[in-house]
């Protein structure tokens, strides 16, 4: 071996066992410092905070846990056809999307819950999620609801929420006292929930309005940035929902769906309305003032429907933060939030094994 | 002999220090990001591009090891020490270039964009597969876990011949330029 392996402090004397005891010691606090950071970072020390693993097994904790389902709208069939853009947004955002012309799009009707075979019911919230594809290859995902305001306002009020709403084994219905105490905590769900209540529930997927609820942010080519809210607008004319008792046919919001497809395409105005400077973009549950601008920024048209078995939207996760280029989320807590939730719902799902859905291939056939 | 052949090239120890601090910081992000409700968003925003600049610069970073092989290790390191440093240092390459990989891959089997910035985003390298997903998201975080451990044997290990073997191992890598040898023995 050469000197230059030899480093001068390797011939320095020897440590004393109380020095080299002490170093030990050094070591394995500079050891333990480390495993400390990850244990921090990993939210060990803050076993009570919500993470998206906690917010699953309450969605699970509540409906059971239905192998290969998604957590949360459990229930739902796939649709497919394209949207056609006007143009009319090319001067909000710089997004593909609204250029002049079509895009393909994939989609699903479902209903909120997590029960996969649960009866269709007209007071259940009514989802649809899309999936645009851009000419660039960007993706354009938006999982709206037809409600007019969400009923809260952040992730642990949805949380909270939700935990109270298990139904209770007994009476198979939520426990009134435990909602009650939800609602008394929470006056901004008091006030959701009139103006949710004080709207005419359609009698199909196909007349109902669905909105995206959380704001974001649309951003133009010369880099100015507007707060909006989109809404998807029903071409086909609104009729109130049946105040008789429930149809015997426990899929029937579903197999009607499947049969006006059949017979004509269903179509929708993509509205998007646009925020002033003061409007809450962190707050679902208030809706901005009436006679914001709004603008028509083209025509969504789904002409096919396909059962969850056999359709490609089955493994996608419609997470509400994938967006292209021109489009971005605001300031709105529950925006990450579901990005967070609903990427631990389809992690979990993706590595069961699916168990046949409510809306088979056969019952999609049905309508032809 | 002279300082350079005791001391990594000054690309190499610019390439490790680098690579440590965007690595630690990935790991760290990994944890965190996925036990967050509200910083998941801006975390992953991070985590993907920075993913893959570590999978481009392990790439450059083999090269330059291939081209500069690393200086002798200290006479104080035993045959067993050797096996075990090269053995990490294997497994770390192999881990920066494997993680992202399995990442990218993925998110490719999911079909979730991975946007590097603005517009631009990768392409999808596997089929659209949940089930694939699964397996690889499982072992991304495997994988994830096991570097951790290799990051805290190798502290341990050089925080050891630094505090107690005293050979001035950390030299090889610091930062700075070591003093010649011939001064350093006169």
């Amino acid at each position: 071996m050469s000197n230059g392996l030899k480093p001068a402090e390797a011939e320095q004397p020897r440590l004393g066992k109380a020095s080299t005891l002490t170093r030990f010691a050094l070591i394995g606090v500079a050891l333990a410092a480390v495993v400390g950071m990850f244990a921090y970072f990993g939210g060990w020390f803050t076993p009570n905070d919500l993470t998206p693993a906690r917010f699953t097994d309450a969605f699970e904790h509540v409906d059971g846990v239905h192998s290969g389902f998604r957590r949360n709208h459990a229930k739902g069939v796939d649709v497919a056809g394209f949207f056609e853009s006007n143009g009319n947004g090319v001067h909000l955002s710089k997004a593909l999307v609204f250029q002049p012309g079509r895009v393909s799009v994939i989609g699903r009707f479902s209903l909120s819950g997590g029960q996969p075979y649960v009866a269709d019911s007209p007071n259940t919230v009514r989802g649809l999620a899309l999936q645009f594809s851009l000419s660039d290859g960007e993706l354009w995902r938006t999982a709206m609801i037809n409600l007019p305001v969400f009923p809260v306002s952040t992730p642990e009020a949805f949380y909270e929420r939700l935990v109270a709403s298990k139904p209770d084994p007994s009476t198979g219905k939520p426990d009134p006292a435990k909602m009650k105490a939800f609602l008394a905590r929470h006056p901004e769900t008091v006030r959701a929930l009139t103006v949710i209540k004080s709207q005419a529930v359609s009698s199909g997927f196909d007349n109902s309005t669905f909105h995206s609820l959380n704001a974001f942010r649309f951003i133009n080519a010369a880099g100015d940035s507007i707060p909006v809210r989109w809404l998807m607008t029903p071409m086909q004319p609104f009729e109130a929902a049946s105040t008789a008792s429930a149809p015997q046919d426990k899929n029937y919001l579903f197999d009607t769906l499947i049969a006006q497809i059949h017979r004509q395409p269903l179509r929708w105005h993509l509205m998007v309305i646009i925020g002033q400077p003061g409007d809450p973009t962190n707050d679902a549950a208030i809706a901005w003032p009436e006679g914001r601008q709004q603008a028509d920024l083209g025509t969504l048209t789904l002409d096919r429907v396909e059962s969850e078995q056999t359709s490609a939207a089955t493994d996608i996760n419609f997470d509400p933060l994938v967006l292209p280029a021109g489009i971005a989320p605001s300031d709105d807590p529950l925006l990450s939030a579901r990005s967070a939730v609903y990427s631990q719902s389809f992690t979990r799902r993706a590595g069961e094994t699916k168990q046949p859905s409510a809306i088979t291939p056969a019952d999609v056939r049905k309508g032809d | 002999m002279s300082s350079q052949s005791r001391q990594f090239t000054a690309l190499s120890r610019l390439l490790h220090w680098t690579m440590a601090a965007m690595v630690l910081t990935m790991l760290c992000i990994g944890v965190a990001m996925v036990a967050s409700l509200a910083n998941y968003h801006v975390l992953v925003t991070i985590h993907r591009p920075l993913g893959i600049a570590i999978l481009i610069l392990v790439v450059v970073r083999f090269v330059n090891r291939l081209l500069n092989p690393p200086p002798p290790f200290p006479a104080t390191m035993s045959r067993a020490e050797r096996l075990a440093a090269t053995a990490s240092e294997l497994t770390m390459y192999g881990l920066m270039f494997v993680l992202p990989l399995v990442g990218w891959g993925m998110l490719s089997a999911a079909h979730y964009p991975i946007a590097l910035y603005r517009s631009l985003h990768l392409p999808f390298i596997l089929p659209h597969n949940a089930m694939l997903y699964a397996v690889l998201r499982t072992a991304h975080t495997v994988l994830a876990y096991l570097f951790v451990l290799t990051f805290i044997a190798h502290f341990g290990a050089i925080l050891f011949h630094t505090l107690v073997v005293k050979d001035g191992i950390i030299k090889r890598m610091a930062p700075w330029n070591i003093r010649r040898v011939e001064k350093e023995t006169s």
